[in-house]
Parts: structure tokens; C-alpha cells; sequence
């Protein structure tokens, strides 16, 4: 799992870091999760390169706990999209946010 | 479109061959085959033919897959066939009920020979009957042409094409290796005198909204790659398509392939009379049986025996009123049959009147002089 | 979180039939989404998009993506795209089934389709068992392995699936785990658009079945056995790309084989304009 921040400073201490840097902004990323759909595999928190999900305890009408986004973590999606890649039920994807 | 049909004429044709050239003027333009004796003809004729009028030939790695194919090919929108005997339709069997559940127009000419198993290749039989009939498991309902001369593999081939598009399901030509080989006088008339059925295919936007209607014999057939997006199902499902085990849905299913064909037996039913009307004796005989019956029976009229036949044309479905009918003023049935026992079953469900069954072992060509004995041994 | 907004990729799927029928961890649901993906970025028409399968829990999939879908009977799905296929060649024809359905009962049309190069894709899901009928071994089953079938362990060898194929002469023969998302989306979008006969197969873990009788207590489980053993590999050579989960070999996954060989429909095509040419 790769720290962006700390690989650029540990760059831009070196002084090879491109001029630039600062220009690249981290994606931000919103998660929508379709509780009802989810049957608690457990791909979506354990390959989330973010560490952003963890199980629920609520219960969906299935009897199974959906993710949610962890406390202080609300911000630290990347929008990668691996948890909607690798959902097997169509029950997580991710929007992102544009601000420009 | 430069098609290239057989021209209308008088022609001395055999009979695997006149099989192929009437698919072809019924419009048949995908064949899948395996070689089987003594079917092979049909497709060494057609993979000369079908690639000259534009249509698709395949010779598959088996059986099964001949079948699995046309099944799928229909389903594309061809008018597709195959042809097969004994040990081959044995294997068809399941892809048959797929064309069944799935509603699926196709042809299948099954040659019979000598069995049970591989059996005589090379010579006649009778023993696919009842399998023709309840070969595929579960419920449905067969249709099943039997030819008994050159011209009527011809006419009973586009007949069948016919039949299978307007029932949508699959239908038999039940011929025999003799037919199959010989060579006789065959008519082609000219194109406009023959009917040829169409399917009706369905319109998109879609104004039926779901694949399947149970409620009703018929709904154009669904063809894919045209936007409906539907899906087919080999498990019972519901009118969308979706697999259900519902015994509701179960019902309406079954009820829906079985009723179709049931409901428009008279119009399906088919079959000829030779010297019916003062007849005592009745013979029912069918393919190269009835050609031997016919020369009995003229002997036993010179003797003093009023002796008649009917021959089905469509073996399935049996056509039960004119056997009830007949019943009424004939003492006795005889079914002779290259086999032991096969057809005369089903008449017997259909008349008071005791059926006698007329054994031919496979192997070879009903001689009339059997029939005659035996139907003097009991007639009297 | 935000609940219960519409997932963007419900065009492609038969979303009133959602939740599927798959297992918590199956790893089908993901090469649906596979497939999904694949069809969204791809500049092939929908309506061109045809999905056959025979039985089993691999073959419930075409009922869940909203193309034309065939679930017809087992084994026999691949005789049954070639007679779709070759009666309209512009449908796109995608076979995806399971090992048990296209290599045991379905071993001689798969081989036939690769050697006459017939222009579909085959994508092979290998849960290495019979899923849908409770885990019984089939001709993936790992030499060793426990199934419903093989209470003391299997002895027969299995099936190297990416060896036989490439035998075969496959046009594009690749190998992907589920948890290879993005690569099987690509391999799927490259074989639609390769002439001739495609083949990809996907390792997927099977909790309740195969994974139970061998140690996996669920997919996550052998989700981790794919991430700590496969190995991304293109040029391997085939013959020991076999596969068991003594954890001692690598599990090999890449495109192994890409190549142009003149295909079915092209030859058709060819000898139909021959024949109606000659007097």
C-alpha cells in the first residue's frame, strides 16, 4: 500500500522531485454502497489500498453486515475503484469528486 | 438472389438425395450433421449444395453437437435440419427437449435401421417409433412425418419445415433406410405451387414485452442480435425467460408446449386411405410397410378378403379420430411393422377392435406374402 | 455513506434479479462485472453482444446480464454458439461456462471449436468442482484435492487448461484469478476483438464447496492464496502451468498465447462465395 504524500516528500527531499509536484492533486473519491445487495464476502475491506471500509453492524434483510466508511476516513478515498471492481454483488462503487 | 434450386421437372431420384433438394426449396440454409449409415447422402449432398444457394454448411464432431447446433442456428433465424438414424437420434435426445422448452423450429430426419444399438447400418428397420414420440424426457409433444415413397420425402421434407415454423417445435421425418436408398420417379413442381411457411419474427420495439406468452399457441419468435435481449432458458421459466421452480409456473409451462400441439391435431394429422370403404380387415402400416401392405392387400382382395388400409402420414400425432372412426365397421387391425412391436401399441389405445401385431425382424423388406398369412390365419 | 443509489453499471444487468444466487465470496459476480466492464468500453454495438452457457453455477451468469442469453443444456453450450455464429456472423458470441460443463461433458466440442478456430469466446470459470450440485471432483480437480467425490483425497491427474488449449492452436489463450479484475476486463476486451477461437480461463474460489473440503473456510481465504501464489508470467511454458494449492507451486496467470490463424468464418465466407461462383 503506497503513502502518495509521503513518497512525494521523501522525494522533494531529495531535491528530484519535478517542479510541478504540488500541481498533482489526490482524487478524491465518495463511496455509494447498496446495502440490501451486499452478502459480506469481505473483498471491498480488505482490498481497499485506503484502508477506508470495515463491516457494519447493520444488518441487511439477508442477514448480512455491509460496509461503512470508517470513522475519520471520510476523506481518504482515493477513488481508485478497486472495492467496485472486485464486488462480486454490483452492492459498492465509487463516484468522484470533481472540484474545480 | 442467383439460388441455385433443383429446376421443376420429372426426375429419377433417390430418396436421401430428393430429402436434400426439398429442404432446400423450403428454404433451409444451415445443416450440422455427423455421418451415420444410412443417412450420410443427405449430407455429403448438402455440403455440395448448401454453400451454392448461399446457405451454411458443418459436418460436427458428433451427434449431440449436430443438434446443440441447429438448435442454436434457429435461433440465429435460420431454417436449419439434420440428419441422423438409430444410434445417432438416440444421442439427440436431449438437445431435441431443448428445442422443445426453448420453442425452436427445427427439422431432424431420422432414418431408421436395424438396431437395438449399432445394429444393421446397412439395412432396414423400423425400431425408432416410440422413440420418436417419447425419446426426450418430460412432457411435450412429437411430430412425426413418415414418408413411404421418394416423392413424399420430398413433399413430407417441406412439409415438415413447415410444420416446425408454424408450431415452433421441432418436428421428425421419420423415414427408413429403404426409402432413403431407393430410387424412384419424383415430381418437382414449380416453386409457387409450394407452400413454404415463414416464421413470424418478432417486431422491436417489442410490443409483447416478454419472450414467452403462455396463454396463447403462438408469438413470433425471438431472434437474437436484434436488440430483445431476452433470455432463453433449457430450465423451466417463467414468460420472461427467467428459470423458476415455482409448480405454478411449472404448469403453465408444460401445460403451454403440450396444449399447442393438441389443441391443432386436426390440423396437423395426416394420413391416406387405400380401400377403406368395405373394408373388414384394416391394415395400418407406414414407410416401406406400407408398400408391402398394399401388394397384400390385393392379393387378399382376389381372394375374397376385404381388406384396407390406412397409412398415417403423420405417425405423431397418431391420428386417433379415423382409427376410432374405422373401428366402427372393421372387426380387426393388423400392424405389421419392421420390428416387434412398436406403433400397434398406440392404436390399441385409440380402438375396441383387437389389434394384432405382424412382426418383421430388421433386416429386410416386408415380404407381402407374410401379411397375407397371417391375416388369413386370423381374418377367417 | 450514501444508500441505496442505483449501481451505474444496472444498464448492462437484469437488475430486478438482484441479489444472484451466488455464494458470499463466489468469485462469478466478479467475472460479471468483468464482463460488464468489457461490453460498456468496447465500441461493439449491445445488441451484437450473444452469451451461451451450458449448466451449472457458471452458467447462471448470461441470466443475469441483460443481452440476448442462451442457458441451454450442459456441455453442449459451445455447439450451440457455433450454429449461432455462424448463421450471423456479426454477433459478438461469448460462451462462459464452468470447467466441469466445458471440459468433462463438454471435452470434444471445446476441442473441435479450438481446432476449426471458430470465432468465439470461451471463458472458462474454474472453481475446480461441480459447483452447483454440491462440490463433486471434474477434470480440474487438483491431484490430492477433497471433494464431495473424492473423500480420500483425488488420484487423477487434472486438466492443465492454458496448456491444452494453446495445443490446440487457440488464437488467445490467458489465464486470470477473480481477483485479477482489471486484466481479465482487458483480455476480455482484446479476445472480442480477435479473429478466430479465444479462450480465457478464470480461477475463482468456490466457499462453500471446494473451498470447505480443503481447508479454505471462505472465499477471502482463497482470495489470499490467489494474491500470495500467482505469478504474472506471458511467456511460461505451458506445461507446468498445472495447478494445485500445496501452496509449493506457483499459480502462473498471464496471456499466453496470441496468434492470427485464418478463422472459421473467414474460410466459410470464402468457400460460400467460391461455390456459388462455379457455373
Amino acid at each position: 500500500m503506497i503513502n502518495l504524500d509521503f513518497e512525494s516528500e521523501k522525494v522533494y527531499n531529495t531535491g528530484r522531485a519535478p517542479i510541478n509536484i504540488h500541481a498533482f492533486k489526490v482524487p478524491l473519491g465518495k463511496v455509494h454502497i447498496i446495502k440490501e445487495r451486499c452478502k459480506e464476502c469481505g473483498y471491498c475491506w480488505t482490498y481497499c489500498p485506503k484502508e477506508v471500509l470495515e463491516k457494519s453492524d447493520y444488518v441487511n434483510k439477508n442477514g448480512y453486515h455491509p460496509p461503512r466508511i470508517k470513522k475519520g476516513k471520510e476523506s481518504a478515498c482515493v477513488a481508485c475503484g478497486m472495492c467496485e471492481a472486485i464486488c462480486p454483488d454490483f452492492a459498492i462503487f465509487v463516484e468522484e469528486i470533481k472540484n474545480e | 438472389m442467383n439460388k441455385k434450386l433443383i429446376k421443376p421437372g420429372n426426375y429419377f431420384m433417390n430418396g436421401n438425395f430428393a430429402c436434400a433438394e426439398a429442404a432446400l426449396i423450403a428454404g433451409m440454409n444451415f445443416y450440422a450433421g455427423y455421418p451415420i449409415t444410412p443417412s450420410s447422402e443427405i449430407m455429403e449432398r448438402l455440403s455440395y449444395r448448401l454453400p451454392q444457394v448461399g446457405g451454411h454448411f458443418i459436418e460436427m464432431e458428433d451427434e449431440i453437437a449436430s443438434m446443440a447446433a441447429i438448435v442454436g442456428a434457429s435461433n440465429a433465424g435460420a431454417k436449419a435440419m439434420t440428419a441422423t438414424s438409430g444410434p445417432g437420434f438416440s444421442l439427440m435426445q436431449e438437445n431435441i427437449g431443448l428445442a422443445v422448452i426453448t420453442e425452436t423450429p427445427v427439422v431432424i430426419v431420422d432414418e431408421m435401421r436395424g438396431g437395438p444399438s449399432t445394429g444393421l447400418p446397412t439395412r432396414v428397420g423400423q425400431g425408432d417409433v416410440m422413440q420418436a414420440m417419447w425419446g426426450t424426457h418430460g412432457d411435450h409433444e412429437a411430430i412425426a412425418y413418415a414418408p413411404s415413397s421418394v416423392q413424399e420425402m420430398f413433399d413430407l421434407t417441406i412439409k415438415a419445415f413447415n410444420t416446425a415454423e408454424k408450431y415452433r417445435n421441432p418436428v421428425i421425418v421419420l423415414t427408413d433406410q429403404v426409402i432413403g436408398h431407393m430410387s424412384e420417379r419424383l415430381l418437382v413442381k414449380n416453386y409457387e405451387e409450394y407452400e413454404v411457411i415463414e416464421r413470424e419474427i418478432r417486431k422491436f420495439p417489442d410490443p409483447i414485452g416478454k419472450v414467452h406468452d403462455f396463454s396463447i399457441d403462438y408469438v413470433p419468435m425471438v431472434i437474437a442480435g436484434k436488440g430483445f435481449h431476452y433470455n432463453i432458458d433449457s430450465l423451466t421459466h417463467d414468460e420472461m425467460g427467467y428459470p423458476s421452480n415455482d409448480p405454478k409456473i411449472e404448469e403453465m409451462m408444460v401445460r403451454h408446449l403440450v396444449e399447442k400441439i393438441r389443441k391443432n391435431e386436426e390440423n396437423i394429422v395426416e394420413y391416406k386411405e387405400y380401400l377403406t370403404d368395405d373394408a373388414e380387415v384394416l391394415i395400418i402400416a407406414y414407410g416401406i410397410t406400407a408398400r408391402s401392405s398394399i401388394e397384400a392387400i390385393r392379393k387378399l382382395r382376389e381372394k375374397g378378403i376385404r381388406a384396407g388400409m390406412l397409412r398415417p402420414i403423420t405417425l405423431w400425432p397418431i391420428p386417433k379420430r379415423k382409427i376410432e372412426r374405422l373401428s366402427e365397421k372393421i372387426h380387426i387391425i393388423f400392424v405389421p411393422e419392421i420390428n416387434f412391436g412398436q406403433y400397434s401399441h398406440a392404436i390399441r389405445e385409440h380402438t375396441k377392435v383387437p389389434v394384432k401385431e405382424i412382426h418383421f425382424p430388421p433386416g429386410a423388406v416386408p415380404d407381402p406374402k407374410i401379411i397375407i398369412r397371417n391375416i388369413e390365419g386370423d381374418a377367417t | 455513506m450514501i444508500e441505496e443509489a442505483i449501481h451505474p453499471k444496472d444498464i448492462y444487468l437484469r437488475s430486478d434479479r438482484f441479489p444472484h444466487i451466488w455464494c458470499p465470496g463466489c468469485g462469478l459476480g466478479i467475472v460479471l462485472k468483468s464482463y460488464v466492464d468489457a461490453i460498456s468500453k468496447l465500441d461493439i454495438p449491445l445488441d451484437h453482444h450473444v452469451l451461451v452457457s451450458g449448466i451449472g453455477c457458471t452458467a447462471r451468469l448470461p441470466g443475469y446480464a441483460n443481452v440476448d442469453s442462451y442457458h441451454t443444456t450442459h456441455g453442449r453450450a459451445i455447439p450451440f454458439a457455433t450454429g449461432l455464429k455462424i448463421v450471423n456472423p456479426e454477433l459478438q458470441v461469448t460462451v462462459i461456462s464452468g470447467d466441469g460443463d466445458l471440459f468433462n461433458i463438454g471435452g470434444n466440442h471445446i476441442i473441435h471449436a479450438a481446432r476449426r478456430n471458430m470465432d468465439i469466446l470461451v471463458v472458462c470459470v474454474n472453481n475446480f468442482n461441480y459447483g452447483m450440485t454440491g462440490g463433486q471432483h471434474g477434470a480440474t480437480t487438483p491431484e490430492g484435492a477433497r471433494t464431495s467425490t473424492t473423500p480420500y483425497g483425488n488420484i487423477e491427474h487434472s486438466f492443465n487448461l492454458p496448456y491444452i488449449m494453446a495445443s490446440l492452436g487457440a488464437s488467445y489463450v490467458a489465464r486470470w484469478t477473480s481477483l485479477h479484475v482489471r486484466q481479465l476486463t482487458k483480455s476480455i476486451m482484446k479476445a472480442m476483438k480477435m479473429k478466430g477461437f479465444s479462450f480465457i480461463e478464470v480461477i475463482s474460489p468456490c466457499p462453500p464447496n471446494f473451498g470447505k473440503y480443503n481447508k479454505f473456510n471462505d472465499g477471502l481465504s482463497q482470495m489470499e492464496f490467489f494474491y500470495e501464489n500467482s505469478v504474472l508470467d506471458n511467456n511460461a511454458d505451458l506445461s507446468e502451468a498445472y495447478i494445485d494449492f500445496s501452496g509449493k507451486r506457483p499459480l502462473i496467470v498471464g496471456e499466453f498465447v496470441q496468434r492470427i490463424r485464418p478463422s472459421y468464418i473467414e474460410l466459410e465466407r470464402d468457400l460460400i462465395k467460391r461455390a456459388m461462383e462455379e457455373p
